[in-house]
């Protein structure tokens, strides 16, 4: 287990130092002077000159890497180039709000999604299996900004159902802008979870270890609850984990949508103004948690399943 | 490579009989349909302006009622279509095309070339999608090329990964060992005896792909980083018609319902087409 937890965890360390050197050979491989491109129009000459030196563009390239790996080490992701504020510092005022809409949207949309599998394996063939599986598709297929727009406009503008924008004070009040925003993301993620739940728990039904069970009598709520779930949801887990690139797309959207603040929001009002800095702060630190959460989902799997870990 | 004409028609006529493959058809027929002859059935110029009338609801002359500048909805929606195809359709195929000689390399290749790939797509899998195409953009410039070319990049390694999987179950195969007895060439081993064997899966893959192109498409478009204006685009429908959401729903239900209904049909299309194709996928699901 712990060979695999070593191998892995290197080979998403090689892959966050490939993409990070991908990202950063990009911004230099861009025609025109970087710090013009950075700076824009508004630039005068000694900020000009400032920047090149504090990037230390007049380096070679590969000692301006060796520079930015150090810095980036420490923590230091550079410097917003309007407000002097370190990157690092804004980026990570705005990581909570983000997170905490995704796990907001993961917990809803994996208790109803596993709820609606499991019921729908337990009664296979049935109306509700047939109904749980038409929406199942027709969920998937609804892009969570769409999704996001058209709750706005239903509960927000029309019934006012819900705060429209914001992230709120206080608990209650930030639960309450939660909703929405929540439901845009988690919608299309209840079908999903729900046929892999199914899937998946069919098969386990077939195995010996269920058979046993029943061979001892107990009750097939307590054989579906108890021995079945436990095994069917694992591919849950997995799903998730490779999934928190999709969620952190979505939430993009659906902070733009719901001004809400969060990295989605920093990301396009940097991009409005131009801040390059922060656009690539915020870029490496989703990159970095999309790469960490795949690999934790792997470590999850391998360590509830041994074969996972034969399979590397 | 040209499949027989009857096995094509056969798989068409397997789709036809699930009702969802059916609806599913049907759907992307019409978006099709109307994407190739939209210049005929608009019944507006969708980018002519009439302040006059603008922000109308629903009615007979304005299907779909006027954005803020007097245009007519209706228009800019089937125009909308042709400008998602015009963005989906070569971005799907250059990434299946890359994707496939990629994973195909990787699978029949030496083993340092499969890792170096390997390492190659789960790079390129680690940027968040959109989080990738908001940095190219903010870098590269928005417009029409640039989310062709991000949307193929960030799709390479979905198509990389099955064709090198299928290519490894293959390699070993019998019919593949003796053309390699008989001394025929890696072009042909892959492109006569492979490809056949491969692309079924691709194709599915493909067409359950293009919906969330479609959405990424309108989800830069929507945010202003897309297809840029007048163009017409379901995107740019749904911007116009969050800053009006106050004033009229019916740019953001114009906006939003060709791109669910796109979503929908693809996606039905595509699943019918994968238990026609390959029904031991089904399962995997």
């Amino acid at each position: 287990m712990v060979h695999y937890a070593v191998r892995r965890f290197g080979l998403a360390l090689l892959i966050l130092f490939v993409a990070v050197t991908v990202m950063f050979l990009m911004i230099r491989a861009v025609p025109g002077d970087p710090v013009q491109i950075m700076l824009g129009p508004r630039a005068t000459p000694e900020l000009q000159a400032r920047l090149t030196a504090e990037l230390a563009l007049d380096q070679p390239i590969i000692k301006q890497l060796a520079i930015f790996y150090g810095n980036l080490l420490q923590g230091d992701l550079g410097i917003d180039v309007f407000s002097g504020r370190s990157v690092t510092s804004i980026v990570f005022q705005q990581l909570p709000h983000t997170l905490s809409l995704i796990f907001a949207s993961i917990i809803w949309s994996a208790t109803l999604g596993i709820a609606l599998g499991a019921y729908a394996a337990a009664h296979p063939n049935t109306v509700i299996d047939r109904v749980t599986a038409a929406i199942s598709v027709s969920f998937v297929a609804a892009p969570a900004f769409v999704v996001a727009l058209l709750s706005l406009l239903i509960f927000a503008v029309h019934l006012q159902w819900f705060p429209a924008i914001g992230a709120g004070e206080g608990f209650w009040d930030r639960l309450d802008h939660l909703v929405l925003p929540s439901l845009a993301i988690g919608l299309s993620w209840v079908g999903y979870i729900a046929r892999l739940v199914r899937a998946s728990m069919l098969e386990v039904m077939g195995e010996p270890h269920i058979r046993t069970a029943r061979a001892f009598g107990l009750s097939e709520r307590r054989i579906v609850m108890i021995y079945a779930l436990r095994i069917a949801i694992l591919p849950v887990v997995t799903v998730i984990g490779v999934g928190m690139g999709f969620l952190l797309s979505s939430a993009v959207f659906a902070e733009i949508v719901f001004a809400r603040p969060g990295l989605g929001k920093l990301v396009i009002d940097s991009i409005t103004t131009r801040n390059y800095p922060v656009v690539m702060g915020s870029v490496l630190v989703s990159t970095g948690l999309f790469v960490v959460s795949t690999a934790l989902a792997d470590l999850i799997n391998a360590w509830l399943d041994p074969r996972a870990r034969a399979g590397h | 490579m040209e499949k027989p004409r009857s096995e094509l028609s056969l798989i068409l006529r397997g789709v036809a009989r699930d009702p969802l493959g059916l609806m599913g058809l049907i759907i992307v027929g019409t978006i099709i349909f109307c994407a190739l002859f939209a210049v005929w059935l608009v019944p507006y110029d969708p980018i002519a302006m009439n302040i006059k009338d603008r922000l109308q609801g629903p009615s007979l002359n304005h299907l779909l009622g006027t954005d803020q500048l007097g245009r007519d909805t209706f228009s800019r929606v089937i125009m909308g279509g042709q400008v998602a195809l015009k963005v989906a359709l070569p971005a799907v195929f250059g990434a299946m095309a890359i994707g496939l000689t990629l994973g195909m390399i990787a699978g029949y290749g030496p083993k340092w070339l499969d890792n170096l790939l390997m390492l190659f797509f789960d790079t390129i899998r680690s940027f968040p999608t959109v989080m990738f195409a908001l940095a190219v953009v903010a870098l590269v410039g928005p417009s029409l090329e640039t989310v062709v070319l991000v949307v193929m990049a960030t799709s390479i390694p979905t198509y990389g990964r099955v064709a090198r999987t299928q290519t490894l179950t293959l390699r070993n195969s019998e019919f593949i060992l003796a053309e390699r007895a008989m001394g025929a060439s890696m072009t042909r081993i892959l492109g006569v005896h492979m490809l056949p064997n491969i692309i079924g899966v691709l194709a599915v893959l493909a067409a359950m792909d293009i919906p969330t192109v479609i959405a990424l498409e309108a989800g830069l478009s929507f945010l202003g980083l897309g297809v840029k204006p007048p163009t017409p685009s379901w995107g740019a429908l749904l911007k116009d018609g969050y800053s009006l959401i106050r004033q009229t729903p019916w740019l953001v239900v114009g906006g939003g319902l060709p791109i669910i209904l796109a979503t929908l049909g693809f996606t039905f299309l595509g699943e019918s087409l994968r238990d026609v194709v390959d029904p031991k996928l089904r399962k995997n699901r």
